[in-house]
C-alpha cells in the first residue's frame, strides 16, 4: 500500500502554496491515494483551496485554535495516522512544521526525516533523499521496520498541483492539551519606499561586504545599474539594511525578479528559498565552491569590491 | 535558577573530501569543526537572562559528541557558562536525531533546569529537529524558531516571538519550564574575554556515557534511531558559466550581460 497523507499548511485563513507542492510530490511518488488533512478551528472553510488534481480525500480535524498550535497539530496528525494508516505522511519543511513534526518523530512510532527533496518507493519501502554537510553531500535514508514514515519536504522542489477535483470530505476529532497559546501575529514593518517582491532586477549583498561602511558603495552601484538593493540574512540581522530588503525564507521571495546579481552571498538554502526561481542569476564570490554558483547562470570568482569598482564605470 | 543550553559541534568539509569506505558518511578526516552558529545565540539568550536576574543562576552547557567537541564546550565556558557535560561513547555513533534527543532528554531530567535552549538547526545537516524532539520526550512545552523572548526565572509562562516565513512573526505564551529553539538574530552574541577564557580551563567538564544516563545500548546508535543513512553521494550540481579575465575584463563582460538581461 502506498497511501499518502499530506498535512496542508495554512495561516491567517489562507492555505500556504507549499501545500499544493506536497500534493504534486505525493502523486509523483506513486501514491495509490492522496488524503489531504486540514487542521484547525476553521479547517472546513479551506477545503476548496486543496481540492486540486490528484486529491482523493480531504479530512478536516477541528481544533481549538484557528492557527497553528504545536500540541494540537501533533495530536491531530497522530489521530489521522491511527485512522488512515498511511504509509507516508508529508508535511512542508516550514517554520510551523519545525515546531511540531519532530515531536512525531520523537515518539519512536514512525520513521522520520526532515528537509527531504527526493522520495522513492522501493519494493514497498520508502527511501528519501536529503542534503548533509551544507549541501555538499546528499544522503539516501530509509526507515527499517517502520510501517508509517513521516517526512518534511523542502519547498520549491515540486511544482504545485493545479486543476480541480471533488474529493470526499470528512471530519476527524483529536483532543489535545495546548501548552502554548497564540497571542497575535506581528506583521513585518512597512516596506517604506521599496517592495522587493515587485522588483525585476535585484542587486543583493551578503557577508562578503564585510563592514557596514561598505553598504553605501553597493547602494550606489545598485542605483547606477538600475537595480533594487537587497541582502542576505546576516546583513539584515546586523541592522546594516532593513529587514524589508532581506531575500530568503525569513525575508521575502523576490517573486517578480528576472535578473538577480548576488554579490558576496554564498547561497544558503534559506537564501535560495527566496531567489532560486529567478531565470538569470549572476554571482560574484571569492569562494569558487560557494553554492550560489550551482544555481547561477553566470559567475565571477573574484573580489566584489574590485568588480564593483570596475562595473560602475560602465554605467556612468 | 538553572538554564541548560545544548550545543552541537558542526562540520565543514574540505574541498577534496572523500566518502567513507562503507559509503554511509564522509570520511571525518576531511572535516573541520566549529560551534554551530545558532548555539552562540542560545547561549547568549541564557547569559542575558542570568544578567537580568542579578547574576543569579547556573548555566550548564551540554553536547553529544566525540573528544573534539570539548573545544566548543570550553568556548561556552569562556563566555560565562558554569559547567559543561559531554556525552559520548562508541555506541552513540550512528545515532539519528531521535536517538540524540533521547540522550539529551536524560541529561535534562538529571539536571532539572528551569529552561532549555537549543539552536533552531545545525549549520551542517540542518535537521531542525532535535529541540522539539527533546521537548516531546520530556513531555515539556516548547516553542520553535524564537527570535524574541521575555522570561523571568521562576515564572510559570514566558512570552516568545516565533519567526515565521516572509517577515511575519507570531507572539505566543508558553508554559514553563520549556524547551525553546533559538533563531539567529535574537541578540548579539558576545565574545569570550581573555579573563573568561582563562577561567574556562578551571571549570568542571563532565564526560559521561549513555549507560551513565541509564540508557541501554539499543536506545542509542542505529538501534535507537527511526531513520538510517543508506548511502551518501556527491550530487551533480549545476555550474555557472564562469566569466574569466582580469577584474576589468570580468566587469566589462558583466556590464554587457546586465545591460542585455535588464533591457537597459
Amino acid at each position: 500500500m502506498s497511501d499518502i497523507l499530506v498535512i496542508a499548511e495554512h495561516r491567517q485563513g489562507e492555505v500556504r502554496p507549499v501545500s499544493l507542492e506536497l500534493i504534486a510530490a505525493a502523486k509523483e511518488a506513486g501514491a495509490s491515494s492522496v488524503t489531504v488533512a486540514l487542521i484547525g478551528a476553521n479547517a472546513a472553510d479551506l477545503t476548496g483551496a486543496v481540492s486540486v488534481e490528484g486529491v482523493d480525500e480531504i479530512v478536516t480535524v477541528p481544533t481549538a485554535s484557528a492557527d497553528f498550535q504545536p500540541d494540537e497539530w501533533k495530536a491531530a496528525v497522530e489521530a489521522l495516522i491511527a485512522a488512515r494508516s498511511p504509509s507516508l505522511v508529508m508535511l512542508p519543511h516550514s517554520v510551523d512544521s519545525w515546531g511540531f513534526a519532530p515531536a512525531l518523530g520523537a515518539t519512536g512510532n514512525y520513521g522520520f526525516a526532515t528537509d527531504v527533496f527526493g522520495i522513492a518507493n522501493e519494493g514497498g519501502e520508502w527511501v528519501v533523499t536529503r542534503a548533509m554537510y551544507k549541501e555538499k553531500v546528499h544522503a539516501e535514508i530509509d526507515f527499517p521496520g517502520k510501517s508509517t514514515v513521516v517526512v518534511t519536504v523542502r519547498g520549491g522542489t515540486w511544482k504545485p498541483a493545479e486543476g480541480s477535483s471533488s474529493p470526499a470530505v470528512s471530519s476527524l476529532d483529536a483532543s489535545a492539551t495546548a501548552n502554548s497559546s497564540h497571542v497575535e501575529f506581528i506583521e513585518p514593518p512597512a516596506t517604506g519606499d521599496v517592495d522587493i517582491t515587485q522588483a525585476e532586477f535585484m542587486l543583493s549583498i551578503g557577508r562578503g561586504i564585510a563592514e557596514e561602511d561598505n553598504v553605501e558603495q553597493f547602494s550606489e552601484l545598485a542605483d547606477a545599474v538600475g537595480a533594487t538593493l537587497g541582502c542576505s540574512r546576516p546583513i539584515a540581522d546586523s541592522g546594516w539594511l532593513p529587514k524589508s530588503r532581506q531575500v530568503g525564507q525569513s525575508g521575502k521571495v523576490v517573486a517578480a525578479c528576472k535578473l538577480y546579481l548576488a554579490l558576496g552571498i554564498s547561497g544558503s538554502v534559506q537564501h535560495q528559498a527566496g531567489m532560486k526561481h529567478v531565470d538569470n542569476i549572476i554571482a560574484v564570490n571569492t569562494d569558487p565552491e560557494a553554492s550560489i554558483f550551482s544555481i547561477a547562470r553566470y559567475g565571477i570568482v573574484g573580489d566584489i569590491f574590485e568588480i564593483a569598482d570596475e562595473l560602475v564605470t560602465h554605467f556612468e | 535558577m538553572k538554564i541548560l543550553v545544548a550545543i552541537k559541534q558542526v562540520a565543514n568539509l574540505d574541498d577534496d573530501f572523500e566518502i567513507r569506505d562503507d559509503g554511509k558518511d564522509v570520511d571525518h578526516d576531511f572535516c573541520d569543526y566549529e560551534i554551530n552558529e545558532w548555539d552562540d545565540y542560545s547561549l547568549e539568550t541564557a547569559l542575558q537572562i542570568r544578567e537580568n536576574n542579578g547574576d543569579e543562576g547556573e548555566i550548564v552547557v551540554v553536547t553529544v559528541g566525540p573528544d573534539d567537541a570539548e573545544d566548543e564546550l570550553r568556548k561556552c565556558l569562556g563566555k560565562g557558562a558554569d559547567r559543561a557535560i559531554r556525552v559520548w561513547d562508541d555506541a552513540i555513533e550512528g545515532s539519528d536525531q531521535v536517538a540524540i534527543a533521547r540522550i539529551l532528554t536524560k541529561v535534562v531530567e538529571k539536571e532539572a533546569p528551569d529552561m532549555v535552549f537549543m539552536g533552531v538547526q545545525a549549520a551542517d545537516n540542518a535537521y531542525a529537529q532535535t529541540g522539539v524532539a527533546v521537548a516531546q520526550q520530556l513531555g515539556w512545552p516548547h516553542a520553535a524558531v524564537v527570535n524574541a523572548l521575555e522570561y523571568t526565572p521562576g515564572a510559570s509562562t514566558a512570552t516568545a516571538n516565533r519567526e515565521l516565513e516572509g517577515g511575519l512573526e507570531e507572539k505566543i505564551t508558553v508554559n514553563c519550564p520549556a524547551v525553546m529553539t533559538i533563531q539567529l538574530g535574537i541578540n548579539e552574541p558576545r565574545y569570550a574575554s581573555l579573563r573568561g577564557i582563562k577561567q574556562a580551563a578551571g571549570k568542571p567538564l563532565d564526560e559521561i556515557s549513555h549507560s551513565d544516563l541509564g540508557l541501554s545500548d539499543d536506545e542509542v546508535g542505529e538501534a535507537g534511531s527511526v531513520s538510517r543513512v543508506r548511502k551518501v553521494f556527491v550530487p551533480e550540481k549545476g555550474q555557472a558559466e564562469l566569466i574569466e579575465g582580469t577584474p576589468a575584463e570580468q566587469a566589462a563582460r558583466l556590464a554587457e550581460i546586465l545591460k542585455e538581461l535588464s533591457g537597459a
